[in-house]
């Protein structure tokens, strides 16, 4: 167990910020620290937190040391400060400061939109956590209760590189910010989380890859976004947790992936050729494609709701301050000021979904909703290809972006999955199709018995191509404490 | 953005943005405005935010809420969308309004929170403020205004008074007044706080005053619900007493007249005046305050005030080139005496209060009016009591002399009551007679001797009354030339010199709210650095940052 009174932050938070020799960051952490712990310790299962997992712990930044692989139990895991390397003579790269000299401390004009988005941005990264706490009692292997486990404590990381920042660079206020993300909870009803989706709870293993799939696809491109931040302290952390965030869409993708391969392995095996067949599919203790559609159109909507009203000023407002760039702000050729430029975004006109020009500036959470949606359907292509291999006809398909929307525009519009405004008949008989019914959910749960045996997998899911860290399958990632 | 004529009058089958929920003596009152409601094209009312419209809404509700529904102790205000309680005035349709609007807006939304925050003085109603969600600028100004602020703790509500960092304008609706004059905030606070744009939450806002009550979220609507019932249980209004309906007003708007059934407003575009006149009552006073009740909104001294605050605010808004209202009366002075002496008898019941307090509203809105205002004392008028105060609101006031040629109407006097000296105060707390002779105590003593009897013009014009005598000779072109001249002045001028003359005494909340706060506004309201093409007003929403002038002035 961590000494959490005796921390020696050099050794135990392994860091490239110097933490050890500065002072008043030390002071806040040490006064955080013993609420981390604390959040941790309550979260999740004991028998859980006494168990030997397979982590990968990122130690420092270059190659060699951002991935040491070892068993570890989680209270003990080492989160880390880290930000990457100092680029030389960073510039700001957008905005009306573009071209000056990238910030190294807070810009007193922008301290608290900076200071919104990181508490924004920090929120989220425990709230995933405390959805997801309680699914290791239904893992469908060692392999991927380990790969739960490794989101959830490179999540806590990220809530430490942000509280990082709150206590570097905005004196008392960033302390009590910080202070606050612990004290908010998903769900809560005493302090909830700041965004909706991340209320919900994760009930099923579907929905944990959907949401490592979709919604931390948002946190990715949010991150990706305040990457380009002018303000460099924050860009070098955000740089960083980008290569952790790598892995969590990486869990989504082969999870959803796996399943789909599963259901295609067994319906070819009992020469089901129906795909909507559901009731042949699900009596072989399958997920049937029809079901996956349903899933990947409710978590695709709500992450788009995680991106805003369709015309924004806090997003402009964070572009032109040089606070919040572009997706790939600087492999971009205009002149990263955008004045006078418009974007297209869909709107509702005369009863009908059109598009319209509208200000860039003013349209950047669109722009970067777009690239988001261009990002979230490479996967969907590569599951196509695996139930093409198959033989089945059946293709996944995400969701016209103002379908079952509940912010902007669209929110609590009648409109079907193509962007076709419907009537309430329509949306009500069509609903069925279009999102998990309670039945629905009631099956996928029936399906979540743990499987705690070494290379053995539950019977929805396929086994991984790979090992984590070249493993063999047989392999124990997760050495269970049973008490 | 003023072409189409804004109407004060509305009733609750035609409410877009509030709702009221009636249990007992407790009130909930739900902002949830309607996006699309606007009262003007060209923006959205997102967020709980608001303009005009919704807030003639709102100052409905707080009338009829007096008047209809005496069994209401306590007024719970909350908002029905989540997590946004109020974002304030909607900034782009501040943005694109005319100065005048703006000004106008600011003027009636600011009377609109005096008179709810009253209600508790006044008569016994206390709006609390239950604030769930953000709760910025115009928002937190409206909470400001109640008698009690609860925040829930749910680490994200907060207050936040976020217009110098985010618009360069002012909390303008009393927000920067009430901070330190009402909640007591030490200043220097107060100046972080009205520099931030995030606001304050949670426990420091109960520290620092913001609120008087913080409130863990779980059990927020229980304490909201419990607070309610303490205060109604505390309060003076009666528990049984049924309320009288606010009936439409019988009002025809033409094209040179708006015709009430006791106010006549005659419009003279080419003269730019517009000519009031009060008539007094037709009847005798009723017998009793039960023969009162049974007239209800019939009643005479109801019926002129709402007809009277009616016209006030139509032309306001709607006819804002007539620079000068000239108020007449007509009728017999002793039925206008005895009308307002049953109530002044009664005061202690509940309506007879209303009325009055009616009055004195209605009296004060008179006053903050931004127009040149002169008040003719003609044979056959009747400014007595009630009407009497209104040429102590005037800035000047010409009265008939003797007997005129071919004029067969009773003399014009005037006649003082018991309510001309305390019963219906100005802003700065003192009646408009003792301000009228502020630091001369003998000439109000004066005054007050003669209560009752009725005064021709040289009595009138000894004790100070109004301004000249003018006989037959004289009269119609003194008038006329009065009027001329005042036409021939900047109404910029005038109105900056009227609105100083007009309140001498001592400074009170309310009058640093009408003076200081909204004159400053009112200036920053026309400085490039808030509305010019790069100011922050016109600029908020595109990204840009306003480009400001950094001439300190
Ligand atoms: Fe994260
Ligand atoms: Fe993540």
């Amino acid at each position: 167990m961590l000494d959490v009174i005796n921390v020696s932050y050099d050794t135990q938070i392994p860091n490239n910020v110097g933490l050890s020799s500065d002072k008043k960051v030390l002071k806040a952490l040490e006064k955080w620290h013993p609420g981390y712990i604390d959040w941790w310790n309550k979260l999740i299962p004991q028998n859980f937190q006494e168990s030997l997992v397979y982590l990968r712990t990122a130690v420092s930044v270059d190659p060699k040391g951002w991935a040491k692989f070892d068993y570890v139990k989680m209270p003990e895991y080492r989160w880390g400060v880290l930000l990457a390397p100092q680029v030389e003579d960073r510039r700001i790269p957008c905005g009306e400061h573009a071209g000056e000299p990238a910030w190294q401390e807070v810009p007193g004009e922008y301290r608290n939109m900076l200071k919104r988005l990181i508490v924004i941005q920090g929120d989220t990264e425990p709230a995933s956590v405390e959805q997801q706490r309680l699914l290791a009692l239904m893992a469908p292997s060692l392999y991927d209760m380990r790969n739960l486990f490794q989101v959830n404590v490179e999540e806590g990381r990220h809530l430490w590189a942000m509280v990082y920042l709150l206590h570097k660079y905005f004196g008392r206020d960033g302390r009590e910010e910080a202070d606050d993300l612990l004290r908010r909870q998903s769900g809560s009803e005493e302090a909830p989380r700041m965004l909706g989706a991340f209320n919900e709870e994760t009930p099923d293993w579907l929905s944990f890859f959907m949401f490592t799939y979709f919604t931390d696809r948002d946190g990715k491109m949010q991150l990706e976004s305040l990457a380009q931040s002018g303000f460099d302290p924050l860009s070098r952390t955000c740089r960083f947790m980008l290569t952790e965030e790598a892995h969590h869409m990486f869990v989504g993708e082969t999870g959803v992936g796996r399943t789909i391969q599963r259901t295609c392995e067994v319906m070819k095996e009992n020469g089901i050729e129906d795909p909507c067949d559901t009731d042949r599919i699900r009596a072989l203790g399958v997920i049937d494609l029809p079901l996956i559609q349903k899933k990947l159109n409710l978590h695709y909507t709500l992450s788009l709701d995680l991106f805003g009203q369709e015309v924004s000023t806090n997003a402009a407002n964070a572009f032109n301050a040089g606070i919040k760039g572009r997706y790939q702000e600087i492999r971009l050729t205009d002149d990263h000021k955008l004045t006078g430029d418009t974007y297209t975004v869909w709107d509702i006109v005369d009863g009908k979904v059109v598009q319209k020009e509208v200000p860039a500036l003013t349209a950047i959470n669109m722009r970067l909703r777009d690239d988001y949606t261009r990002d979230a359907a490479g996967g969907v292509g590569r599951w196509n290809k695996i139930i093409e291999k198959a033989g089945i006809d059946f293709e996944l398909k995400l969701p016209h972006e103002a379908f079952h929307r509940k912010i902007g525009v669209f929110a609590d519009k009648l409109i079907d999955p193509e962007g076709r405004f419907i009537t309430g008949a329509e949306y009500d008989e069509g609903m069925k199709e279009w999102l998990p019914s309670h039945a629905d959910g009631d099956y996928i749960q029936s399906l979540m018995k743990p499987v705690y045996e070494p290379g053995k997998y539950a019977s929805w899911i396929a086994p991984p191509k790979v090992g984590i860290d070249n493993k063999p399958g047989d392999f124990e990632y997760v050495k269970l404490h049973m008490a | 953005m003023t072409e189409k004529m804004i109407d004060f009058q509305t009733d609750p089958s035609r409410y877009r943005h509030w709702r009221v929920e009636y249990d007992g003596p407790v009130a909930t009152l739900y902002m949830d405005v309607d996006e699309d409601g606007g009262l003007f094209e060209g923006y959205q009312l997102k967020l709980n935010s608001y303009d005009l419209g919704v807030d003639i809404e709102l100052s409905d509700i707080i009338q009829r809420m007096r008047f209809e529904h005496p069994e209401v102790k306590v007024v719970v205000m909350r908002s029905g969308k989540d997590n946004v309680f109020c974002a304030g005035a909607n900034i782009r349709m501040l943005g694109g309004a005319a100065h005048s609007h703006k000004v106008n807006f600011c003027k009636f939304t600011n009377e609109t929170r005096n008179t709810y925050e009253a209600a508790e003085a006044d008569s016994g109603q206390k709006y609390i403020a239950a604030i769930k969600g953000s709760c910025a600028g115009g928002g937190y100004e409206l909470a400001l205004a109640c008698n009690y602020i609860m925040l829930t703790d749910d680490s994200t509500s907060s207050v936040a008074l976020p217009e110098v960092p985010l618009l360069a304008v002012l909390p303008g609706t009393g927000g920067l007044t009430r901070v330190t004059d009402k909640r007591q905030m030490r200043r220097d606070r107060a100046d972080v706080f009205c520099a931030m744009e995030e606001g304050i939450r949670g426990k420091r806002a109960k520290e620092w005053k913001l609120v008087d009550e913080v409130v863990p979220n779980s059990r927020f609507d229980e304490t909201v619900a419990e607070r309610a019932r303490e205060f109604a249980a505390a309060s003076p209004r009666p528990d049984d007493a049924t309320g009288i309906a606010l009936t439409p007003l019988k009002r025809e708007i033409g094209a040179d007249a708006v015709t009430y059934s006791t106010v006549e407003v005659e419009l003279d575009r080419k003269g730019r005046k517009a000519t009031i006149t009060v008539k007094g009552p037709e009847g005798d006073a009723p017998g009793d305050m039960e023969a009162f009740v049974a007239q209800g909104a019939e009643a005479w001294m109801l019926r002129a005030a709402r007809e009277l605050d009616d016209a006030i605010l139509h032309l306001r808004l709607n006819e804002m080139e007539l620079g000068l209202w000239v108020i007449r009366t007509e009728g017999d002075p002793a039925q206008v005496v005895a009308h307002e002496a049953l109530l002044l008898a009664n005061r202690d019941h509940w309506l007879a209060n209303e009325v009055l307090q009616l009055w004195k509203r209605m009296l004060k809105r008179v006053d903050v009016t931004s127009r040149s205002l002169v008040a003719l004392v003609e044979h056959g008028s009747c400014f007595a009591g009630a009407l009497a105060e209104l040429l102590f609101a005037v800035d000047r006031s010409y009265m008939m002399e003797d007997e005129f040629e071919g004029d067969n109407r009773p003399m014009a006097t005037v006649t003082l009551s018991e309510s001309n000296f305390g019963q219906y105060p100005m802003g700065n707390g003192l009646s408009r007679i003792a301000t009228r002779f502020i630091g001369d105590e003998a000439s109000v003593e004066a005054a007050r001797a003669t209560i009752g009897e009725v005064l021709e013009a040289e009595a009138a014009d000894e004790l100070g009354l109004v301004t000249y005598i003018l006989d037959d000779i004289d009269w119609e072109d003194e008038i006329r030339i009065f009027m001329e001249e005042r036409a021939s002045f900047s109404p910029d001028a005038l109105t900056g010199m009227e609105a100083n003359l007009r309140f001498a005494g001592p400074e009170t909340m309310e009058t640093r709210i009408f003076g200081r706060l909204t004159a400053w506004q009112n200036w920053i309201f026309n400085r490039p650095n808030a509305v010019g093409p790069d100011g922050a007003l016109q600029r908020y929403g595109s990204g840009v940052r306003g480009d400001y002038n950094l001439e300190r002035v």
